[in-house]
């Protein structure tokens, strides 16, 4: 999965641009799988993207089967060739992560890159991170211990 | 394709707006951004026209590679003729703004012509509409974006407006976007404010598609982790450009109380570590790894809740220059400079310049509408006079005019007013010493838009590097020895023609040469043009394109406002006044006047320029320049 630290990202929105040339041979970030949304007076700034959700709602809905989920990866895939583009999906998402190519007029989702996404690549901060489902809570679970540990004065801080 | 990025001319007086393609040529001769800029105002803008006048245009250029994934590819300039300098006006910034106009279709806005009301300009996918504005009229920058996005309903449109001081026409009045970036200097947004243009807001959903995707993609890995390797990236990372204020200010490298000093009592107050307690993160312009905009929010006191991004060692230096002793009261006036839309370095010169007029009791409180502008006042003044600025009331009348109109209205009182307010051409010094680098005085000296730092600094001047790695980054004998002059001419033009480059690409100075000589510069800026664009130029082609975009940019000087050598000069005070403070290297350091004007000599004869700094005929041919309209007018 793509993990996001929200506290990290600074809104510099390279995700998005490499995310467009990745998938579009252009850069264009209405076309990105991964959207950043920015509060700039409060500053804020939060990655949004396909959570790839265990019963994904937009699996559910399309009728013609053309989203079904990888196994290996836990990637909820598109296959563009039974899509008819009737957007239900788009409608169903309860996270806005279901979006509509107006330029090629078909439905885009992330779909990893094929195992190495590219937002990952160059987010410099961190702020999204792809992990092993398995491992992921895990290091939320590390935080907190530091965290304690800092507190009871056995260490600085340093993850 | 990112090359079919259209030019558009606006014109307000006739409500006529018509689009025009980008040439192949126009490429080969400017290749985007602040030179195709350059060659658009020098067109459009009616010779010897008042600044303020229909006459004027307003041009707004994003670099050829702005918006796409090149590192930082954020920029965009906003230029047309200086109601500062009378010259040339051209001032850039980051954000997200120019990827924005990109996206929309378009890299040129020319802006002709006045409108009798107020107006903005909605630019979205490859259209332009003039919408009434009369509602934003009074509004400040922070406000405008929001009212503009409510009523077109789309949250993503970046908006570039004025403020209050725009609308009024001070003369350093600037352009903003969000809440940090500022095209700041040289008063494009008294020029908009002429024209009764309130803001630019734009929206695009357009391509821009790659030559080469999946290279450039490689490419662009390889080069942000060869920028994010850099010592110069982690620190500003977490400090900003701030990270060197500690240095220069321990070293004797700030100037404070307009230049009398280069020592501050009071200055622990100031420090990046006092800055702490009010920073709240770390953000980036588009495309940006190494992000180096703080955003701060003050939490207690009079100005509890307000929230910013920035600000900048730039403005540390100028707000900071004059007696402030805390971070509060350089956040305040950078706010409140913002929100009026003033460009903070330009303005703090000038109030520097006035209050040491004070001191010297060459004005009164009769002129300064009864303030008691002494130095030990600077916290309570900067939020003052910022707001009489903004609305020209008080002395802000008078600080509203910029250098050269203070120098004009207030000589009446003594002949010497020239001496103290410090400028190059009308536009105010920074508050850091370039008096004992003649490379740093030569750069502000002949610099085309007046006393600027971004115009040709060469920050390396400072690395004591050896001198073979300077031989070879420039192509001859130039000294280690920042206090010398040898070599210093070519260093200096090295740097000026190389920052040219960087503004037509569109990337930010702070990711280049500027900082580092292992930031990107030559090799890089052509192979990720090649792979982006498809355009192939060599290093040398590139360094013809900047030193083509500087001429012309000196011609429409002298076409405008008569610049020669003689405006080619440094405030008289870094000549006659030898630094008193300071590391033994640095103290007692000033510029003389006949080393200066030898190096002078060799500046424009590197350039090709005569003795008078204009260029000659042989050099217009070389640069195909004599294809441009004569710059020498019958006076």
């Amino acid at each position: 999965m793509i993990l996001v630290d929200y506290t990290k990202c600074t809104g510099c929105r390279l995700c998005e641009t490499v995310c467009s040339v990745m998938n579009t041979g252009a850069c264009n970030p209405e076309r990105s799988r991964i959207k950043i949304i920015r509060w700039e007076w409060e500053g804020l700034q939060i990655p949004t993207l396909c959570l790839q959700c265990d019963e994904p709602a937009c699996v559910t809905v399309c009728p013609v089967k053309a989203l079904s989920r990888n196994s290996g990866s836990g990637c909820v895939k598109l296959n563009l060739s039974l899509c008819i583009g009737c957007k239900l999906c788009m409608q169903a998402c309860p996270f806005g992560a279901m979006s509509y190519d107006f330029i090629k007029k078909e439905m885009i989702k992330c779909e990893f890159c094929d195992g190495d996404p590219a937002c990952v690549k160059f987010c410099e901060t961190q702020a999204l991170q792809f992990v092993d489902v398995s491992n992921a809570s895990l290091r939320k679970k590390r935080s907190l211990g530091a965290q304690v540990l800092m507190a009871i004065g056995k260490s600085e801080g340093a993850l | 394709m990112t090359l079919k990025s259209k030019i558009a001319i606006i014109d307000l007086t006739k409500n006529e707006i018509r689009t025009e393609p980008i040439s192949e040529k126009m490429r080969r001769l400017y290749l985007g951004g602040r030179g195709i800029g350059a060659h658009l105002i020098y067109n459009h803008v009616e010779p010897r026209t008042d600044p303020l006048g229909p006459g004027n245009v307003l041009v707004i250029s994003a670099g050829i590679l702005t918006g796409t994934m090149a590192p930082a590819a954020s920029r965009v300039h906003f230029g047309g003729k200086s109601p500062v300098t009378n010259g040339f006006g051209s001032s850039n910034m980051g954000g997200y703004f120019g990827p924005e106009l990109k996206f929309a279709g378009f890299e040129h806005l020319v802006i002709k012509g006045a409108s009798p009301k107020p107006v903005y300009l909605w630019v979205h996918d490859g259209e332009i509409e003039i919408r009434d504005a009369s509602h934003l009229w009074g509004k400040d920058t922070f406000e405008t974006p929001q009212i503009i996005r409510d009523e077109l309903e789309d949250e993503e449109i970046k908006v570039a407006c004025i403020g209050l001081a725009g609308e009024n026409q001070v003369r350093l009045a600037n352009f903003r976007t969000g809440p940090k970036d500022s095209a700041g200097r040289t008063g494009t947004g008294c020029i908009a404010g002429s024209k009764k243009l309130k803001a630019i807001a734009v929206r695009g959903h357009q391509d821009l598609k790659l030559a080469h995707p999946k290279e450039a993609l490689q490419y662009a890995k390889k080069v942000v982790d060869q920028i994010m390797s850099t010592k110069v990236a982690k620190a500003m990372s977490v400090d900003g450009t701030s990270f060197i204020w500690n240095v220069t200010n321990t070293s004797g490298l700030l100037e404070f109380y307009n230049g009398q000093v280069n020592k501050l009592e009071n200055w622990r107050g100031l420090t990046i570590e006092a800055f702490e307690k009010y920073k709240t993160g770390m953000a980036g312009c588009f495309n940006c790894t190494v992000h180096c905009r703080h955003q701060f929010r003050i939490n207690d006191g009079a100005w509890a809740g307000t929230f910013g991004e920035g600000p900048e060692y730039n403005t540390q230096t100028a707000l900071g220059s004059f007696g402030a002793d805390n971070w509060e009261t350089l956040l305040v006036g950078w706010h409140l400079a913002n929100k009026y839309g003033i460009d903070t370095t330009g303005w703090s010169n000038d109030v520097r310049g006035v209050m040491e007029l004070y001191q010297r009791g060459i004005i009164d409180k009769e002129v300064t509408g009864g303030l008691d502008l002494s130095w030990d006042n600077a916290n309570q003044l900067i939020p003052i006079l910022l707001e009489q600025t903004a609305k020209k009331e008080g002395l802000g009348a008078i600080l509203a005019e910029g250098s050269l109109g203070i120098i004009r209205e207030l000589s009446k009182y003594s002949k010497d007013v020239e001496y103290y307010i410090l400028h190059v051409k009308g536009l105010g010094k920074l508050g850091n010493v370039d008096r004992v680098q003649p490379s740093f005085a030569l750069g502000i000296a002949t610099s085309t838009r007046g006393a600027d730092h971004l115009r040709s600094r060469p920050a390396l001047d400072h690395y004591h590097l050896p001198e073979d790695v300077l031989k070879k980054l420039y192509g001859g004998y130039v000294s280690s020895d920042f206090r010398s002059y040898e070599g210093k001419a070519r260093m200096v033009r090295w740097h000026e023609l190389t920052y040219a480059v960087v503004d037509c690409i569109g990337t930010c100075k702070f990711q280049t040469v500027f900082f580092s000589p292992n930031l990107p510069a030559y090799k890089e800026w052509v192979n990720y043009l090649k792979y982006i664009t498809g355009l192939e130029f060599t290093e040398e082609e590139l360094f013809n394109i900047g030193e083509r975009v500087y001429t012309l940019e000196r011609m429409f000087n002298y076409r405008e406002a008569g610049y020669t050598r003689k405006d080619d000069r440094i405030p008289e005070r870094c000549i006659r006044e030898p630094l008193k403070y300071g590391l033994p290297a640095i103290k007692g350091g000033h510029i003389d006047r006949k080393k200066f004007n030898k190096m002078l000599d060799e500046y424009y004869e590197l350039h090709g320029w005569d003795k008078e700094g204009l260029p000659l005929p042989e050099t217009l041919k070389r640069l195909e320049l004599d294809e441009e309209p004569p710059y020498k007018l019958e006076r």
